[in-house]
This record gives C-alpha cells, structure tokens and sequence, in this order.
C-alpha cells in the first residue's frame, strides 16, 4: 500500500518527476566522472607501471623515468650489481632515443629504445618476433604505416643528425623483424625498439654504456621495499623507485586534478541532495491534506514519513541508475579528449571505471537523496492534523 | 460525577490558540459523557467550537486544560504515537471534504487502516468489500475516488471508517458538501450505523441530520448551552 501511495505521488505529475530524475541523473553522472577523474589517471598509472609485472625502476638520480633526458652511466657494472641480488629476478635497462629512418625521397623519424629484448617490458609482439642480432629491430604499425615499410623489411636509419656537417650520424642497416605494441608510447606514436647495445653504439660515445632507466622484477613473495632500501645503499648514484613512490610522485603531481574532482564532486551531491529536498518539499505541501488525514485515521508517523522517504528514495535510484550510463558516456567522451593530450601513454585513462568507487560514488548520492526526503517528509507528518485540516478547509 | 459506562468523557475541557497575535478560546470549559451506542449531534453557529470539541475527542487536537477520556483511556495524556494507535483502533473518523487517498481505489482506502493495523490482506479483503457492500457500492469498488459522485465517495470514508471496528465514528459536516438528496441517503446511513451499535457523534449545521441525532448538544462561544435528548425520528 505504501507503494502504491509513493507510486502514485510520482506519477502525479510526472513531468516533474522525471525532470527531477533527469537533474539528479546528471548529478549522478558528474559525481560519477568525477570520483572516476580523481583515482583514474593513478590506477591507470599505477597498471601501466605493474603490467609487466616490474615494481622497481632505476633513474637517473633525483628524476623519474624518461622524466628528463638524463641518463645513467656505467649501466653495465649496475646492471650486473642488481641482477646480483638474490631478490632480482630481471633486469631490463632502457635507452631512448630517435631514430631516422632515410627513405627514397623522405625521413621517417621515430621513438626509439634500445633494450635487451630477452627481458624487455616495453612492448608487446603481435607479429613476427623479437630482435635475435643486433641488426634486428621491432616497429610500431603506426611506424610502419608513415614509412610504407612491412615487417621483413630491411632499412637504412640514423640515430643522430649533425648540425654541422648537415647529415646523418650512427647510420646502420637494420631489418624489421617483428611489430610491437609499445605500452608506454602515446597513441599514434612511430616507435622503434632495437638491441640495446646497437642504440647505443648508433649514439655514439655519448650514449656509451648509458641507459635511460632500468626496470627490476622481483622475486614472487621477496618484499620489494627490502629490495629497494638495499638496491638504494648499493647505488647511491641513482634513484630507485618502487612502484609506490612512483605512485606517490604521481599523486603530488595530480593532487589538481583531485581536488578540483572532490570540488566538483561535493557540489554534484549537494546539487543532487537539493535537487531531491525541493521536489519532496513541493510534494508534501501540495497533499498536507491527505498526509494528516493519514495520520488521523491512525496511521503511524515513521509510516508516513517512510512513504514519502520512498519516493526520494526512488527518485535518486532512478536518477542514479541512469546517472551511471550518462556518466560511463561522458567519461569515455572526455577521456578520448584527454587521452590525444600529447606524450601521454595511449594506455593512460584519465576516467577509469573501479565498481567500488563508483558505488561508494552512488551509494552516497542515494544515501543523500534519503537524507534530502527525511526531512520534509517529518515536518509534512508532523504537522498539528486538526489546525492543518482546519487551513486545509479554509483553502 | 462520571458515568462509568460512558465512552466518551469530557472534563471541563478548554481549547484555546492563537490566530495571528489574537487568543481565540475555540472552547471554554466544556464537559460532557456520552454513552456507549448514542448518536450526538453537536450543532451550533459557525466558530462556536463544535469542530473543535469533535477534534479533541478524537484525539487529533489537544485540550489546553481539563481531560478527555475514550473508552476509559485518557488520550489527552497519550504520546503521539499512541495517539495515532488508539485513534487506529477506537476511532473513526468522517469528514466534510471526505479525503480519500486520490490513488488508491475505493477497496484500497477502506483497506488502508486495516493494513496499518495489520490485519492479514486476505482478511481485510474480505472485510473491505462487505464494508463497501454495507455503503451501497460493492460494485464501485474499483473506482478511485476521481471516479466517484460526492455521495459515494462520502459512503467510501464512511467503510474506511468502520474498517477497524471502532466503537466511535466522528463525523465533521458529513453532509455539508452533499446535495439534498445524497444528504439524506448519508443521513440513513449513519443511522444504520448507529442501529448497528456504535456510537456517533457528528457536527453539523444540517438540521435533518441533527433531528436523526437521539442528543442534540448546542455550542455557543466554547460552551454547552443546551444539551437534550430527542426523539428517534
């Protein structure tokens, strides 16, 4: 029967119920986004960096990785002195760097790393193979595309170019043996991968036994901070980061966008909150009558207050259920604006969708639209039945 | 001195509130026992404090001062909550402007006190449709309240308000907006009620329906002027 009544208080005006709903929707939908907006980017941060399952990184000290283009020397003897470690169970250094590929009437230029392919956690084959010699090299298909070239192709390339004598410096012939999906490149991006010792020797003696970053994996169960206050007494040269001070780093850097998130987000609930507050104000005065009527035949306040609770409550459920697509929608939009911000990894998501943040996001709102219906239900079934009738009957 | 088998009980009862800056003293010291099975009819000038006097003996208003006893139970002491509960049980209430609940049909608001009171669906289903029976409208039951003539809307609040069996009905201008016709089906109506065994009080400026009354007690100013038993029509 209170079903029933709280039905029907709903569809008495239905226009304004469901412009009610359509304001809460969107309320919804923003407090989604925005609970997706402020953890998104890190969590997405944070897959990236584990997705190869490497918690450790080596940069040139005081810096994140490929933050600058600093690099780190002797990466032979610390290589050697990480894998060393008991706990270390791979070590993959990384060199960055370009490459310029000398077609018949045109230069492709790429990203370029040179890494040990064997352990390698850059990219991902998906045709053809990885480097075996060191004339051997992986590409991106959108490498491929802008050059025309095809996998088994063989090419000319350079990884420097001098000013001064205005050419080409650490020419080699290099055949394209495999095509990579490269993780941490941008979405569009023309990268290369080659033999670490080949981009190095095509550097030339400013790129000798230098690397831009070293990543580690360590041993299952081994505790990766032990890993990393050992590795960081070893080699005071450098900086060690786990993934968790990345992540740290990372959230002071993205402190902005959480705090404008939380901001937009707080205003999102009380918008919804208010929004819920108004129409169950506005329905209880329209029917004071039949509320204390109600109450006169006998029926219990909390009865009658739960009713009404209800219909805020259906309100918000229904605003918040169909909040959750907008807000899915919105995000992928505004995520696809983002995500062509330049130098960022195509796998970054500025919105990323975690069901226990958004239903913390949305348990919060429908929390907020039973608080907003309490009130006017309790002061509508609390008002005195023989003088309210009594305006009632005056009109 | 207080008849012990009276339902209704009023001692010395005043009601007095505030309209704007003004006092008005809706009734001043009133006093009066009415028996189990009786039909009252409290009739007097406008503002004259009946609506008032019918109020606190149903237990939706509270006196200023003095005590009001239903059924021997002192409901001007009652919390809220038990007032509610006992007006659930005890009493049943008639208005002038009927207050059906608009989206609920005529079964379904002569179910409603039931529901509230618990009673089982398949029970109050059962008493709900001979209740509407009884008013003349099992074949409305149906209807929503929208659907329905004045009159029968009034013969529907009358079914919800004998839906729990109270042994009181408190009527409030019951005819007031009814034509003369539909007027007089509610005035037998009532009377059939009454003839049935409970007790019934009604307000009224409609000189038919207080000649149906067997006491006619006349208010003016917040007191009892006259107060006399009548013949059964």
């Amino acid at each position: 029967m209170l079903l029933r009544l709280a039905w029907a208080a709903l569809t008495r005006h239905r226009a304004r119920t469901l412009l009610a709903m359509l304001g809460v929707a969107v309320s919804a939908a923003m407090l989604l986004d925005m609970v997706m907006l402020s953890s998104g980017m890190r969590e997405s941060f944070k897959n990236l960096l584990l997705s190869r399952g490497f918690q450790l990184r080596v940069a040139p000290k005081g810096t994140l990785p490929f933050d600058t283009d600093a690099t780190i020397p002797g990466a032979s003897a610390l290589v050697a002195r990480i894998r060393s470690d008991g706990d270390v169970t791979a070590v993959s250094p990384v060199l960055g760097g370009q490459l310029h590929v000398v077609l018949a009437a045109r230069t492709v230029t790429a990203a370029a790393i040179g890494v040990e392919p064997a352990v390698q956690g850059d990219y991902e084959i998906t045709h053809g193979r990885e480097p075996a010699g060191p004339n051997e090299m992986v590409a991106s298909a959108d490498f491929l595309a802008a050059s025309r070239l095809a996998l088994g192709d063989t090419l000319s390339a350079a990884a420097g170019y001098d000013p001064q004598l205005r050419s080409l410096t650490g020419r080699r012939t290099l055949r394209i043996v495999g095509v990579a999906h490269f993780i941490y490149m941008p979405a569009g991006q023309r990268a290369v991968a080659l033999p670490l010792a080949t981009l190095q020797s095509m550097e030339g003696a400013s790129a000798g036994d230098r690397v831009s970053l070293m990543m580690i994996r360590a041993r299952s169960g081994a505790n990766v901070d032990s890993v990393l206050a050992r590795l960081q007494r070893a080699l005071p040269s450098v900086s060690v980061i786990s993934t968790a001070s990345a992540m740290r780093q990372v959230d002071d850097r993205l402190s902005y966008f959480r705090q404008l998130a939380l901001i937009l987000g707080a205003v999102s609930l009380v918008v919804g909150f208010l929004l819920v507050t108004t129409l169950v104000t506005v329905s209880v005065n329209e029917r004071l009558g039949e509320i204390v009527i109600m109450r006169a035949i006998g029926v219990a306040r909390t009865r009658v207050v739960a009713q009404i609770v209800l219909e805020g409550v259906a309100i918000m459920l229904v605003g918040t259920v169909a909040g959750l697509g907008l807000g899915l929608i919105t995000a992928r939009y505004l995520n696809s604006i983002l995500a062509s911000f330049p130098g960022l990894p195509a796998a970054i998501d500025f919105f990323l969708f975690q069901p226990r943040d958004a239903w913390i996001a949305l348990g919060m709102l429908a929390v907020a639209g039973v608080l907003a219906a309490v009130y006017p239900s309790w002061r509508g079934a609390s008002l005195p039945i023989a003088l309210t009738l009594r305006e009632e009957a005056i009109g | 001195m207080t008849n012990s088998d009276a339902v209704l009980v009023a001692r010395d009862v005043t009601r007095a509130y505030h309209m704007g800056e003004e006092p008005v003293h809706a009734v001043r010291g009133v006093s009066l026992e009415i028996t189990p099975g009786d039909y009252v009819a409290i009739v007097g000038p406008s503002g004259c404090g009946k609506s008032t006097m019918l109020n606190l003996l149903g237990g939706i208003d509270r006196p200023t001062s003095g005590a009001l006893f239903v059924n021997g139970v002192r409901v001007d002491r009652l919390s809220d909550a038990e007032a509610t509960r006992f007006r659930l049980h005890h009493i049943g209430f008639v208005f002038q402007r009927f207050y059906l609940m608009p989206a609920l049909t005529a079964i379904e608001n002569v179910e409603l006190p039931m529901a509230e009171a618990k009673v089982a669906r398949h029970q109050r289903l059962t008493r709900a449709r001979e209740l509407l029976a009884y008013v003349g409208l099992a074949a409305r039951r149906d209807h929503r309240p929208t659907q329905l003539s004045g009159g029968e809307q009034q013969r529907v609040a009358i079914a919800r308000a004998l839906a729990n069996k109270p042994s009181i009905i408190l009527a409030d201008e019951p005819t007031g907006e009814l034509d003369a016709k539909t007027g007089q089906e509610m005035i037998k109506l009532l009377a059939g009620v009454n003839g049935d065994g409970t007790t019934i009080v009604v307000v009224t400026h409609d000189e038919d329906l207080a000649r149906a009354a067997r006491r006619v007690v006349h208010m003016r100013d917040g007191l009892v002027v006259d107060d006399r038993r009548q013949d059964a029509p």
